[in-house]
């Protein structure tokens, strides 16, 4: 072990081309349970700490955590200040002209509805959290937005009657309604947004997408993958 | 922590509350409020250089100089400190890699830009990504402390020019008539002669460095705003051993009384330095203390 | 900008509009709600960009200049206060300078919120203060109410003795000899502190929608639409910069005005006791 540290500590000196995937820097938002968040010990945690670890191990990698803004997430990608967003993005049209995406690891998730009841006005005030897909889709429906800029804001608003219903990921949401001892509960059907989720690389980083996706096949064909989606999130939330 | 926190479920409200706030998440807030301070008491410093630089720059004859400095300070001032730092960290970060690319890597045949995709060199990258983390924490930090020093560079940079225009004209021309040249009556008389003159700006400016800090987060930084938020948010009982409702406010009334604390500890202290600095001076004040003294 | 190259040629007039005026038309307004509803989305333009982060600095002045307007009454009115003999003026004036003052206004959004949101709950009446458009501007107000009576209050104590004493010699008391003596005085002494605090303030305007208010219905201010375009874009090199742009404009536009009235208070002075009086102040912000 000793010797593999100060081989590594070597490369890092040198600083060869392929010393560079020594350490594959994996970024996350850590506040998206339960794809990932900080956890009562302070370490990223949830469905993507997950995977990560494990896809990482099957591809020989060395990964480190990095937790960082949404906003910012691609911007610091591509200046290559990590090497991997794994941080429960979907893929979309406009996100692939920049990034390249992986094999997609999680179906579509859906979104849906949450209000103080069950016949909550959905065309009514919608909070949503600012620069999302949810955001982008209520914008163009005929319901008022209300953009925040956490999720927990918009939940709040929930509660204190400033919007009708909330606007968000379901798997987001279903933690909070089971633990809101029912004041909480989703309005109307589920709506199907965005693309699957996969993990996000510079496209020109091509040997690391490979080994990703050769990894990402292997903990599908043997059932790893089914095994953490089913730990981690609830049975029904797949469409 | 504590050996009766295994199972907080069961603890009575007290030790709930004992467990809970000394959870290693909240370790984190509590180290945070160091690493605010930290940058406080570099930045500080720092961007006091970069305003006596900017002074200079802009009293300097040649003009072009003189330009550079005014721009500097005219420029970063009129932009909303929000608005800078969304972009800044991350150009300067760029900035730093292309220099590093060209001294590291002078064969380097591919382009430093494919794409969208930024790259240099594995030896140019900061910090080197085998780095060990506190590395690239140290280095975030780093870079976040210089771009609050170029922001508030530009403002001392403009409390600084005034006060050296400030200076009486008197003093100046006798130096001269001593036969001074320009440097020793730069060193000797007004560089020593400013600062009673710049402190009232430059204090006002130290409280609003102090109130600039919840903005920390947007360079990279987990400061103290990004874990009150993060901590004082709905923990649902899923993903916490400790779940709660929506504590925000509690977490922000606990920055509310530290911001309070830190200002009044700050006020108290810069006017002993005035005090301290207008004796022997020729202002009201200076006057004021000769004339007690008499 | 890489990615600008693999878009079809004719993405550049594809998009929402064809033209510059087209966008200009379209989107001046809309960040309060009139013109298009939807943002642009796909084949932004630099147009695009321009109109709409422009078109959200109606927002950023509207609060300035309401919270400036009306905080300087009130700054008047604490700086007075502060001065009182009476404690029981004197120490809420102080306290309220001071709280204000002493915290980031980005805990002062949260609080201002979080009290707003329990008066509608109260008052359903009264809703319409957690609007951004009210709310916030009510914030900003107090906030600026207490760094600009601050200012007041250390030009207030710099007053020349000789100036009273020369009033009391003209035998001028009460409202005269606070309208004509010591009221010019205190705003010729706090001005160029309180252009400082204006400049501060318009700055300040941009925490608004970014930590604090909701956007309805993408009504935001210039840093709003920025972000937005940094989100949609990937790229924010030049959303930012355009803002900031704006920004130096719009201050050099203060420091402007401001400037013109601060020849205005001092026109009585001789030419070259003039600049001087811009390092008097105790208190730049």
């Amino acid at each position: 072990m000793k010797k593999l540290i100060i081989t590594t500590a070597a490369l890092a000196l040198l600083g060869g081309a392929a010393a560079a995937q020594d350490v594959v820097r994996m970024g996350t938002e850590g506040a998206y349970p339960p794809w990932n968040f900080i956890n009562d010990n302070g370490e990223v945690d949830g469905f993507e700490r997950e995977l990560g670890d494990e896809l990482c191990e099957r591809a020989g990698l060395t990964c480190e955590w990095v937790v960082n803004d949404w906003d910012t997430i691609i911007p610091n990608l591509v200046s290559g200040n990590f090497d991997v967003i794994i941080a429960g993005m979907s893929v979309t049209e406009a996100r692939a002209e920049v990034i390249a995406f992986s094999t997609e690891y999680y179906p579509p998730t859906p979104s849906a509805y949450v209000g103080l009841t069950p016949d909550a006005d959905i065309n009514g005030v919608v909070a949503a959290q600012v620069a999302t897909i949810q955001a982008g889709f209520i914008a163009e429906s005929d319901a008022t937005l209300l953009e925040f800029s956490t999720p927990d804001e918009t939940v709040a608003a929930v509660r204190s009657g400033e919007a009708d219903v909330v606007f968000a990921d379901f798997d987001y949401l279903l933690p909070l309604v089971e633990a809101s001892g029912g004041e909480l509960s989703f309005v109307g059907d589920r709506v199907p947004l965005g693309g699957g989720v996969a993990l996000g690389l510079r496209q020109s980083d091509v040997d690391l997408l490979e080994a990703f996706n050769t990894a990402i096949a292997s903990v599908a064909e043997d059932g790893t993958l089914a095994e953490l989606q089913a730990r981690w999130f609830a049975e029904d939330s797949v469409q | 922590m504590f050996g009766f926190c295994t199972d907080p479920a069961s603890l009575d409200s007290t030790r709930w509350m004992l467990c809970y706030l000394t959870t290693p998440k909240h370790m984190n807030l509590y180290y945070a409020f160091g690493t605010v301070l930290l940058l406080l008491a570099i930045t500080a410093p720092v961007s006091l250089a970069f305003g006596f630089g900017g002074a200079i720059l802009a009293r300097s004859r040649i003009a072009p100089l003189s330009w550079l400095g005014k721009g500097y300070i005219a420029i970063v001032r009129g932009v909303p400190d929000i608005a800078f730092f969304l972009f800044f960290v991350i150009a300067l970060d760029q900035a730093f890699e292309w220099v590093l690319h060209q001294i590291r890597c002078p064969d380097w045949d591919q382009p430093i830009r494919q794409g969208s995709d930024f790259i240099v060199c594995a030896a140019a990258k900061l910090p080197q990504n085998n780095a060990p983390q506190y590395v690239h924490d140290t280095y975030a930090f780093l870079v976040a402390v210089l771009t609050f020093s170029i922001v508030f560079g530009a403002f001392a940079g403009n409390v600084l020019f005034g006060a050296m225009r400030a200076v009486p004209r008197a003093q100046i021309e006798t130096a001269e008539a001593y036969g001074m040249t320009q440097g020793q009556v730069f060193r000797r008389i007004i560089v020593p002669q400013m600062w009673v003159y710049a402190l009232p700006g430059l204090s006002n400016l130290w409280m609003v460095l102090i109130k600039a800090t919840p903005l920390l987060f947007l360079l990279g930084i987990r400061d103290i705003v990004f874990w009150a938020r993060e901590l004082g948010a709905t923990q649902t009982p899923r993903f916490t051993a400790f779940p709660h409702g929506d504590w925000r406010m509690w977490y922000f009334l606990f920055l509310l009384v530290f911001y309070l604390a830190f200002t009044r500890v700050s006020e108290v202290v810069l006017e002993r330095i005035m005090r301290r600095l207008s004796h022997g001076q020729a202002t009201a004040a200076g006057e004021a203390q000769r004339r007690a003294a008499a | 900008m890489g990615n600008f190259g693999r878009q079809p040629n004719f993405g550049k007039f594809g998009g929402r509009h064809m033209t510059c005026a087209g966008a200009l038309s379209a989107d001046w307004l809309r960040s309060i709600g009139i013109g298009a509803r939807q943002l642009p989305t796909s084949n932004i333009t630099l147009c695009d960009q321009f109109v709409l982060i422009g078109s959200g600095l109606i927002w950023n002045v509207y609060f300035a200049v309401i919270a400036l307007s009306a905080g300087f009454f009130l700054a008047m009115a604490l700086a007075l206060g502060k001065d009182a003999a009476s404690p029981w003026l004197r120490k809420p004036c102080a306290w309220f300078i001071f709280i204000f003052r002493g915290s980031p206004l980005f805990i002062q959004f949260f609080f201002g919120y979080f009290l707003f949101i329990n008066i509608r709950g109260a008052f359903p009446g009264l809703g319409v203060l957690t609007s951004a458009g009210v709310g916030a501007t009510i914030v900003l107000f107090l906030n600026t109410s207490a760094y600009s009576g601050e200012i007041f209050h250390g030009a207030l104590r710099s007053i020349p003795k000789g100036d009273l004493e020369a009033a009391d010699a003209f035998g001028l008391s009460g409202w005269g000899r606070f309208r004509r003596i010591i009221w010019p005085t205190m705003l010729r002494l706090g001005w160029p502190a309180y252009t400082n605090e204006a400049i501060f303030l318009f700055h300040a305007t941009t925490l608004v929608f970014f930590s604090g208010f909701p956007a309805v219905q993408q009504s935001g201010d210039a840093l709003y639409y920025a972000r937005y375009f940094a989100d949609r874009t990937f790229n924010p090199f030049v959303p930012y910069p355009i803002l900031a742009g704006y920004f130096i404009l719009l201050t050099l536009v203060i420091i402007g005005i401001f400037g013109l009235i601060n020849r205005r208070l001092n026109r009585h002075l001789p030419q070259e006791v003039r600049p001087r009086i811009r390092y008097r102040p105790q208190v730049i912000r």
